[in-house]
């Protein structure tokens, strides 16, 4: 089908959430480089730090074919309300149970993303969304290992266990629907954020369960919603401060 | 990078040391060394050159560990995709290196949780160098390309000793250690051949780090006890002037070729003796930062302890109560 005005829009902002919360999630991860727990966990998050960053640099460039400005300044030129990420990425690394449940519930549903994606109509993210899946099923394999590692133990079974009750709400904001649900969907770009959000509890629910965790109701929990639409914690607007703080000297130059 | 590797002025060691070895495994093990045999962890060796084995590939350890944090600063700094995608593989590297050199040294049998203890209680050492900060972001430009290069000479005369497990390290280390080199030199490059305040950051950074350079590869051979024993066991690969001779003449050069200047007006080729002449860094700042007083060295260790003490609940969480733990080999 021809695409419309408002199908590109949707496709773009899709596009800049996806791209934005890989970036940020990225960073965030990238920050534990030198301090993890274990050796093997600073290689690991680092790791998947390079990919994810590595990712929303793709998509950065379909955005770029699309007519948008070159990834280095998208990326490194806008201010908080300009980002799209969900606030579940910019929150702060915290002690490792937070930044790991964050990864069991970011991947988990990137992975679902874009197994979704790797039939999207958009040749260009069809292509991407299949590299990924190789990447990312690494990285759910390495959060499912962790959970489960430490839910045989009491004290980090607990930890974690207060750790899920306080990120699921943030993780529910990953699934906040745009404003452009109905045309992705319709001209088969993508299944939407409820199909997204559904598959995701369905994976996730019986996933933790297994671990020896419960799991708080997605349906009486408030979403945190916002950061899809350029709402954002506290937290975001030191980090991007932080980021371009180079860039920003002269963003003319070439670094 | 990142280890050095010098030889430790306080280090004292004297041919006595070998004489309470059984004579007859001695002259077997020496003659193994001298015919270009690598020893391997269940052979036999004397117990000096097992502790100082020990002790140098621990403090390498240390340093990639330890080296990792002034550099790591600015990944979440780095300017654009490209330099921000390299520098994180580069410091996952380091560590990496660490993880490598930390089961290395486990093989002479000491474990890693005890080297860990070793570090964050200040018994052992790292690299010198990383007890300065890392100011700019030229200053990570630098390391990459300088630090690292002085590591590779070290670490190339150091992967033809005669320990198995730390060649074979070395070997891997010093082959992702050149492409270290080649991104810290591009960055370089990028900056000197930049806007006036690139140059200038660069230039900066050059300054501020030469003298550590200096000191990078250990006080002059007059003033280090030098010991012909580590050497006959090829433990120790090369005299310290020797390594600092060598990188200079493989850098100064380069250095020079981009535009940049060097904080010594006494620094020149005197072509007849092939050999660099240069003004003596202040080898008492050298003596000063080693035993604590640098500018960052408090700063360190508390980093490194307080990421140690952040995750002993996950390798509580590990160790399983019922097994038993074996220490290491050898």
């Amino acid at each position: 089908m021809e695409f419309t005005d408002k199908h590109v829009q949707g496709l773009k902002d899709l596009l800049y959430k996806m791209a934005d919360d890989l970036l940020i999630i990225g960073h965030r991860n990238s920050e534990w480089t030198g301090l993890g727990p274990v050796l093997e966990e600073d290689i690991a998050f680092s790791s998947m730090a390079q990919d994810k960053v590595g990712q929303s640099l793709a998509l950065y460039e379909i955005l770029h074919q699309l007519g948008e400005s070159d990834p280095d300044t998208v990326a490194f030129t806008r201010n908080a309300p300009q980002f799209h990420c969900s606030q579940l990425v910019e929150l702060p690394i915290g002690e490792y149970d937070f930044s790991l449940v964050r990864h069991f519930f970011f991947d988990h549903a990137d992975a679902i993303r874009f197994d979704m994606l790797a039939t999207t109509v958009v040749e260009p993210l069809q292509m991407v969304a299949k590299k990924f899946r190789g990447e990312i099923k690494y990285h759910t394999m390495h959060a499912d290992i962790w959970m489960k590692q430490l839910g045989e133990s009491d004290e980090a079974k607990m930890r974690i266990q207060n750790t899920i009750n306080e990120v699921f709400p943030f993780a529910l904001g990953m699934f906040e629907p745009s404003e452009f649900e109905a045309e992705l969907i319709e001209a088969g770009i993508f299944d939407g954020e409820f199909a997204l959000r559904e598959k995701w509890l369905n994976k996730v629910v019986p996933l933790l369960e297994s671990f020896g965790y419960t799991v708080p109701n997605a349906e009486t929990i408030i979403p945190e919603f916002g950061g899809r639409k350029g709402q954002h914690t506290e937290h975001l607007q030191p980090l991007l401060d932080e980021m371009t703080e180079v860039f920003a000297i002269d963003p003319g130059a070439e670094w | 990078m990142y280890g050095n590797g010098y030889v430790d002025p306080e280090n004292k060691i004297t041919n006595s040391i070998t004489a309470n070895e059984d004579p007859i495994k001695l002259a077997e093990f020496e003659s193994r060394i001298a015919a270009g045999d690598k020893i391997e962890p269940m052979d036999w060796m004397p117990a000096e050159y097992k502790k100082q084995l020990v002790r140098m590939i621990e403090q390498h350890a240390h340093s990639e560990i330890i080296g990792a944090l002034p550099e790591g600063t600015w990944i979440t700094r780095a300017p654009g995709f490209r330099r921000k995608l390299a520098l994180m593989a580069k410091v996952q590297d380091e560590v990496g290196h660490g993880q490598l050199l930390y089961s290395a040294a486990e093989t002479l049998g000491k474990s890693r949780e005890a080297m860990t203890n070793d570090l964050i209680t200040g018994k052992s050492k790292y690299s010198n160098v990383f007890n300065y900060p890392a100011k700019t972001w030229a200053d990570s430009a630098v390391i990459a390309w300088l630090i690292d290069a002085g590591a590779i000479v070290n670490q190339l005369a150091n992967s033809k000793g005669s320990y198995g497990p730390y060649c074979r390290a070395l070997d891997r280390i010093c082959a992702e250690e050149s492409f270290h080199l080649k991104y810290g030199h591009d960055n370089v490059v990028f900056l000197a051949t930049g806007t006036p305040v690139q140059r200038a950051m660069v230039q900066d950074a050059l300054n501020r780090w030469w003298e550590p350079i200096m000191h990078f590869f250990g006080p002059p051979d007059k003033e280090s006890i030098h010991s012909e024993t580590l050497m006959r066991w090829k433990v120790k690969m090369g005299s310290n002037d020797d390594m600092r001779n060598m990188f200079l003449d493989m850098y100064v050069p380069k250095i020079w070729d981009l535009g940049l200047t060097l904080p010594d007006p006494n620094l020149h080729k005197n072509e007849e003796t092939g050999r660099w002449e240069y003004t003596e860094p202040n080898w008492e700042v050298f003596k000063q930062v080693i035993n604590g007083n640098g500018p960052c060295n408090k700063e360190r260790l508390a980093v490194r302890r307080k990421a140690e003490e952040n995750g002993r609940w996950v390798r509580k969480a590990l160790a399983k109560p019922t097994e038993k733990y074996v220490t290491p080999l050898s």
